[in-house]
């Protein structure tokens, strides 16, 4: 690793103290003068004909100021990607699932808006549904959108080399399927958002997500408002990992109402709607066959999928290309066959989480791997090993390892769980397994097509010359991406963490897609990195002139200026400067000229300092259908072994110890990796032993809280060993790239592996709840 | 009916009047404008709005604001001295312990609680006085890490 200053360290966050101390300002958080309430109208019913909306008398309410329907907010379809943009702001023909939005309210206190909302009456017309996603692709099925016969929401299709003929020249091929559960992201804070509509017509949103930007060209587009005159703010954002990603009809009903009225306009889902609304984890069921020779080498897979997708896309087209996709890697494959098809039913849309579409399929494909090993013999480590990918290497579907540490991550994960003493060697009821996983640094292409960057950044400096101020409409989310990007800056300026400041999440500040595919470390990263070299290089030039000395013998470093490695000749520019600032407080003073010095001196010259950065991939990928999902600039990769204990009577299991290794390019900040590694690894155990978003027989979720639906807390969570892995990244910031997503690729599958190893049962179906695994042990005996 | 209660909230004394259905919670972001404390569920399930009440932890949204008459409250807000940050607070920032935030002032408080009862606590200890608070980001570690080492410090400092 090169030698750093700022990076690559273990620097407290930014944003740190305000969070400590309850400072920080969440969406929820914000007041305004005469601000309103609002609340949203929900379907009662997972699939009926609306066949009259009467608000008639939640208008005649006293306090409510506003009331809207279809009839208001017009019928402009959206969603995420253009190419199936189905969704309306609210229904007008039909609702699709219980949760879907018929209408919203706005009051001046929040009572009085649900009062009104159980005042306005919609008759219905009750249709058969279909909550099952075979059920939903079979002839006679209800159908959910007319467009879409068969409620066939997206089919994908994709073939690299003769996968049926490579795989019956196999000398062993294995079976496998794989079902999960839909997921709930349960980031702790609920959606929430105030709209302020001024005149002469500008609506800006606080609210609370991932995507900035893609939020301002949704609201504009619905709402029918100049894009130029929406603006969407981010304030501190209470955890998001996928789901908020995209324009919510929250955002949309309190822009719309604030149109209206004319006042600011908050509202906030409860616990229960955020699981209504939804947009996360799908349901995946997998199918796979692996072709491998006797001695291990893993020759063709093919893969099959059918998604859950809910009443609408949201997402789903890139998730049904990701199951696909992200199988590519990290071994060396001949051949890849994969039909994927998503199916609509009458439950709430999911959509992006963590792991976005590979989460699923790749705990397949692990399972499958370490099954394969079994019957050839061979330790499933050094199966996976013999077939590795490294840098350089490209896969069978054309994503490009630029760089790939998963055979260091693999050394140092075998090394790390002490895995050669105890693969085989574990008494009954304790077992060990492994698995590995990758993952892109950012998708390759934005949503829609465009030619945008998909980063910029601006950095300011303070007229005093002693602070960089970093603009960007990037979106700190928990992950850190405050910090890294001060950290870049602070690096590449030579000067101190402290006197780097970041304003981030406004679209006003700069074009930047915001936090999702775990994009921002390296898109951001670049971007903040060329803004700063940008301010660097004008302070060097008027230093050089100033001075006669050349540009290239100025360095800066720590907050000083060098000129040929040494103080240099510089006390002409002190002593204007200290001339200039007669009575200020705090005058220079050292043998080396300060980076505040030389900053203010070219800020007086130029008039402002200002430095412009921005990113965007070059072209990626292959150029079959559907080659853009999946192609990234990196990506990063993740080695995991899993110790559990299961109580053979009961099927209890007890995950004892989890060591992870992940290759995220240079490490920017070390802690922040740590807390990624280990919150990816904490959300994959939750899908693995507990999560699952039940219905009802009508399509009513039963456990819509954080009580019912369980998530690991403290006491679940075993001692992770967290091992960083670095390699260096050619095409990112210093060498960096993803943690946030590719961590969770091997938890659930080393898990599973480990289970196996300790029962000798597979389990394919989660959660891996004490009864099915209890059931499964009973059935095998 | 509004009523009219007496309490301390940080150390200053409020007496305000509340209805009879509203929640601690809510009396303290709307009322006080103490939005350190966090609506997380509104059920008791996640922890977001722990405040110490009497010296113990409670979630706010299951406590109505009226059963906080004459009681002593500490939220967030009134955890670090003259700006400077408690020692809990501290080892949160240093250790790595927070991520998206909306944990964290629960979380702060709950550790608070225990530590006053139990200052030398072990893991286990840790964890399970944390149980009843969520968190999604972390997966806990740092924040384990980050109360053992704000019970060592404390511990430390009333020796000296």
């Amino acid at each position: 690793m090169g030698d750093y200053q700022v990076l690559n360290t273990r620097a407290t966050r930014v944003d740190g103290p305000v969070k400590a101390t309850g400072q920080a300002k969440y969406a929820d958080d914000f007041k305004f003068q005469g601000m309103l309430y609002a609340s949203i109208l929900q379907s009662p019913l997972a699939h009926a004909r609306i066949l009259r909306i009467d608000t008639s008398k939640a208008k005649k309410l006293p306090g409510v100021k506003a009331v809207v329907t279809s009839k208001e907010a017009g019928l402009i379809k959206y969603g995420v990607s253009p190419a199936r943009y189905d969704e309306t702001l609210f229904a007008h023909d039909k609702v699709r699932y219980v949760g879907d939005e018929i209408a919203a309210v706005a009051a001046s206190d929040p009572d009085i808006a649900l009062e009104a909302l159980s005042l306005i009456k919609v008759d219905y017309e009750e249709l058969p549904a279909v909550f099952d996603m075979f059920e939903a692709m079979k002839e006679g099925a209800p159908l959910i959108h007319d467009e879409f016969p068969g409620n066939m929401n997206a089919e994908v299709h994709q073939e690299f080399g003769d996968t049926e003929a490579a795989l019956q020249s196999c000398d062993l091929v294995v079976d496998h399927t794989f079902l999960n559960k839909r997921q709930d992201a349960a980031f702790l804070e609920p959606h929430s958002c105030v709209a302020v509509f001024e005149n002469p017509g500008r609506l800006t949103l606080y609210t609370s997500t991932q995507v900035p930007h893609y939020v301002m060209r949704t609201v504009a587009m619905t709402l029918q408002i100049p894009v130029g005159n929406v603006r969407v703010i981010k304030p501190y954002v209470g955890g998001g990992f996928g789901p908020k990603c995209e324009a919510t009809p929250l955002e949309m009903s309190c822009g719309l109402l604030s149109k209206i009225t004319g006042q600011p306009v908050k509202m906030t889902y409860s616990r229960e709607q955020v699981f209504l609304h939804s947009r996360a984890r799908h349901q995946f069921y997998a199918e796979m066959s692996l072709g491998v020779m006797k001695d291990g080498t893993m020759v063709a897979l093919r893969n099959k999928a059918v998604l859950d997708g809910g009443a609408y896309t949201s997402f789903g087209i890139a998730t049904v290309y990701y199951s696909g996709s992200l199988l590519g890697g990290p071994y060396k494959l001949k051949s890849m066959k994969y039909d994927g098809y998503r199916a609509y039913t009458n439950k709430p849309a999911c959509g992006a989480q963590r792991g976005h579409g590979g989460v699923a399929h790749r705990a397949c494909f692990e399972q499958l791997i370490d099954i394969t090993a079994e019957k050839l013999g061979i330790d499933p480590i050094d199966m996976r090993l013999k077939n590795i990918m490294v840098t350089g290497d490209m896969t069978v579907n054309e994503l490009d390892m630029s760089s790939l540490g998963m055979k260091e991550c693999i050394e140092a994960i075998r090394a790390g769980s002490g895995w050669n003493n105890k693969k085989g060697k574990l008494p009954k009821g304790k077992g060990i397994g492994m698995a590995c996983g990758f993952f892109v640094s950012g998708a390759g292409y934005p949503i829609y097509r465009s030619d945008t960057y998909h980063s910029t950044v601006v950095i300011k400096l303070s007229e005093d010359g002693g602070v960089a101020n970093v603009m960007t409409g990037s979106a700190e989310i928990g992950q850190g991406s405050d910090t890294a990007m001060a950290m870049i800056a602070a690096e590449t300026l030579g000067i101190k963490l402290n006197d780097v400041r970041v304003y981030s999440g406004d679209t006003d500040y700069s074009v930047d897609l915001g936090a999702y595919s775990s994009r921002q470390t390296l898109m951001t990263g670049h971007a903040t990195k060329e803004a700063a070299e940008d301010v660097k290089n004008q302070i060097a030039s008027y230093l050089a002139q100033e001075l006669n000395v050349p540009v290239a013998s100025i360095t800066f470093v720590d907050g000083i200026v060098k000129f040929d490695g040494g103080p240099g000749n510089f006390e002409k520019l002190r002593t204007n400067y200290i001339k200039e600032h007669r009575g200020w407080t705090d005058p220079p003073t050292g043998e080396y000229l300060t980076f505040r010095e030389a900053a203010r001196m070219a800020y007086l010259k130029a008039g402002t300092i200002v430095g412009t950065g921005k990113y965007k991939p070059p072209r990626l990928g292959g150029s079959y259908k559907g080659a853009a999902v999946g192609t990234s600039p990196a990506y990063g990769c993740s080695a995991q072994i899993v110790e559990v204990s299961v109580d053979l009577e009961t099927g209890e299991i007890t995950v004892d110890g989890m060591t992870d290794a992940h290759d995220c390019g240079l490490a920017i900040n070390k802690t922040s990796v740590e807390g990624q590694m280990q919150g990816s690894l904490s959300m994959g155990l939750g899908e693995c032993l507990f999560e699952e978003v039940k219905f009802d027989s009508r399509g009513r979720i039963i456990n819509p809280s954080l009580g019912e639906y369980k998530i690991p807390t403290a006491l679940d969570m075993p001692k992770v060993k967290s091992i960083i892995v670095e390699s260096h990244e050619p095409n990112g910031p210093y060498g960096a790239k993803e943690v946030g997503e590719g961590a969770i690729m091997p938890t659930i599958p080393a898990i599973l592996n480990a289970i196996y190893d300790a029962t000798g049962v597979r389990i394919n179906e989660l959660p891996v709840t004490s009864e099915r695994l209890f059931m499964a042990m009973k059935n095998k005996t | 009916m509004k009523r009219i209660i007496k309490l301390t909230i940080n150390g200053k004394p409020v007496e305000t009047a509340v209805s009879p259905n509203q929640t601690l919670l809510q009396f303290l972001r709307d009322d006080m404008n103490l939005t350190g404390t966090k609506h997380g569920c509104g059920l008791g399930d996640c922890g977001a709005c722990t405040v110490i009440l009497d010296g113990k932890a409670v979630n706010s949204c299951l406590v109505l604001a009226i059963q906080a008459d004459n009681s002593e409250i500490l939220t967030i807000e009134g955890l670090a001295q003259d700006g400077k940050l408690h020692p809990i607070q501290q080892s949160f920032v240093d250790k790595g312990a927070i991520q998206c935030g909306f944990c964290t002032p629960g979380m702060i408080l709950s550790a608070k609680a225990l530590l006053d009862q139990k200052p030398n606590p072990s893991e286990l200890e840790i964890r399970t006085a944390l149980s009843g608070n969520l968190c999604r980001c972390t997966g806990y570690q740092k924040i384990v890490e980050a109360i053992g080492e704000a019970a060592e410090v404390i511990r430390m400092r009333e020796e000296s």
